[in-house]
């Protein structure tokens, strides 16, 4: 049987274009923060986790080698996970299983990404194969847009409707982003504003797509008695999910995205969750493109399958609605990939801790985070609570 | 006095690769250089799969049929790309889709072509939910998946 988990810190730097820093201090900026949050030293420090996008994004091979020192992880064991966007989410549940496991009791977990030193979409592309799908070009942007025109065929949903509810989570997320005080994007924009701006894929615009960032994210797992020993408000980790799909993005049909259903599935039975829309206080969805988190609130079991819009619509995922969602303004805002799955897990901590400041959903006690990955094939999800 | 810009060092990796085709693909392009296209069906599961595999990716089994498949299909999702990256193969804008040839079970992706793709409008009323497509040849063949040209609307 595993053990209980709980995350006893995390650590977060300012999000944006960091050129004044070098990726080293970067990492270090957001490994500090966490270990002060946690009150403990890196000699408490049993493992070390980290995770970015693949090397080509990075310039450097092999990032756990170069960041080595700025994760203070000399003399420990260290560990690397790697599926791309969901890179938060598999190296957050590499810690937790650690722990969980009893092999280790303080595992330190950091996530990096530091977009503006290269091009980021040329790099993606290097994850496509070059026998069939590299030089088609179309891009993150592209699959996404696809998947969004798909699930919209699939359920019968207006292209206007989804317009509508895609630009209100825009808006709403922006919103979130200007109470961060480490979102990259600080903008108040209107409806208008999203429905007008630029397309990049149709009928994705400018306003519906996440920037590239430079930033980090650093989360402290630790075991039951530890926890307990060092921590007044630990969050504890209640379910972990993570389900992948087949290489070729033609293979299988993603309106109804197994793998998101399959691997929040998994977390709510850990999780002992029935009804997330009712039992969950708040959740961070993995939000780089408008209309994927409308396919995300079905997935991930919100509401039902089609229904996205109209919930999204009648304000059931506003700040102030039954599920708020991404009050940090999410991916929308800050998109350092290889941080930005862990950085929804830490802003879920925030929330049941109760230390998210300005964008604190009040009460909030359960909490969702998840991140995709890969041209849509990975899924993870890991929820937190405020009792054990 | 005038902020000055943090400094930084200009670096490129360049590495060329060799990689592997493997019998399957190898035979897939022979395919394609006679303007015929192969899928590979699963004695076990019967999903017909296009691009030919050595292995069903659902059972794990290698026990595989060669079939020929139309070259005709539907048109699924398509997407109208308009924006830039280093290295983007193609001027912009340019239109991905995928189709499901007749009698197979995925979709392949490939590039929209045939048509006025200037404005995204055009394509929006030339391509519709469950229209049709054909593969158009490249006249010269050279082995490769884009001996196929473009992908049509019929």
């Amino acid at each position: 049987m595993a053990r209980a988990v709980a995350v006893i810190g995390t650590g977060q730097t300012k999000y944006g274009n960091r050129k004044e820093i070098c990726y080293p201090d970067l990492v270090r900026e957001a490994v500090k923060a966490a270990l002060e949050d946690a009150g403990i030293t890196p000699k408490d420090i049993d493992a070390v986790v980290s995770g970015s996008m693949p090397s080509m994004m990075e310039g450097i091979a092999m990032t756990q080698f170069y960041f080595v020192d700025a994760m203070c992880s000399f003399g420990k064991p260290i560990l690397r996970s790697e599926t791309c966007g969901s890179t938060g989410q598999s190296i957050a549940h590499t810690g937790f299983y650690w722990v969980a496991s009893g092999m280790a009791d303080i595992v330190l977990v950091v996530g990096m990404e530091k977009m503006s030193e290269g091009d980021g979409q040329a790099t993606m592309m290097t994850i496509a194969e070059p026998f069939f799908l590299e030089k088609i070009g179309g891009g993150a942007p592209a699959v996404f847009a696809d998947q969004g025109v798909a699930w919209m065929r699939h359920y019968g949903i207006s292209e206007e409707k989804a317009r509508d509810a895609a630009a209100l989570i825009s808006v709403r997320n922006h919103d979130g982003g200007l109470k961060n005080p480490y979102a990259h994007i600080r903008i108040k924009l209107t409806v208008d504003d999203v429905k007008n701006s630029p397309i990049i894929t149709y009928p994705v615009r400018l306003y519906d797509v996440c920037p590239t960032s430079d930033g980090a994210c650093a989360v402290v797992f630790a075991s039951e008695e530890k926890a307990k020993k060092i921590c007044k408000k630990p969050a504890w980790v209640k379910g972990v999910g993570f389900r992948g799909e087949e290489y070729f993005i033609g293979d299988s049909d993603k309106a109804v995205w197994r793998s998101a259903i399959d691997a929040s599935t998994q977390a709510y039975k850990q999780a002992g969750i029935r009804n997330p829309l009712r039992e969950l206080d708040v959740a961070e969805v993995y939000n780089p493109f408008t209309y994927q988190e409308l396919m995300f609130y079905e997935s991930l079991g919100f509401c039902p399958p089609g229904e996205a819009a109209d919930y999204t619509l009648k304000g059931v995922f506003s700040f102030d609605g039954e599920l708020p969602c991404d009050p940090s303004g999410g991916v929308a805002c800050s998109n350092p990939i290889g941080a930005t799955g862990l950085i929804r897990l830490a802003e879920a901590v925030l929330q049941v801790t109760g230390k998210a400041g300005e964008h604190q959903i009040e009460g909030a006690k359960l909490a969702f985070s998840h991140a995709m990955g890969g041209a849509d094939q990975f899924n993870g999800v890991t929820i937190v609570g405020s009792k054990l | 006095m005038a902020k000055e810009e943090p400094k930084t060092i200009r670096t490129q990796i360049t590495v060329p690769y060799t990689m592997a085709m493997g019998s399957t693909w190898t035979r897939f392009f022979e395919g394609l250089k006679q303007e015929k296209i192969f899928g590979t069906k699963c004695k076990k599961c019967g999903r017909v799969l296009v691009p030919a595999r050595p292995f069903c990716p659902r059972c794990f089994e290698s026990d595989m049929e060669w079939v020929e498949v139309s070259q005709e299909g539907v048109i699924g999702v398509w997407c109208y790309v308009n924006y830039k990256y280093f290295g983007i193969p193609r001027e912009i804008p340019f239109v991905t889709c995928a189709l499901r040839l007749d009698g197979v079970d995925c979709n392949i992706a490939h590039l929209l072509g045939g048509v006025d793709i200037s404005d995204v409008d055009k394509v929006r009323k030339r391509v519709k939910p469950g229209s049709r497509g054909k593969i158009v040849w490249r006249k010269e063949k050279r082995g490769e998946w884009w001996d196929i040209a473009y992908i049509k609307p019929v």
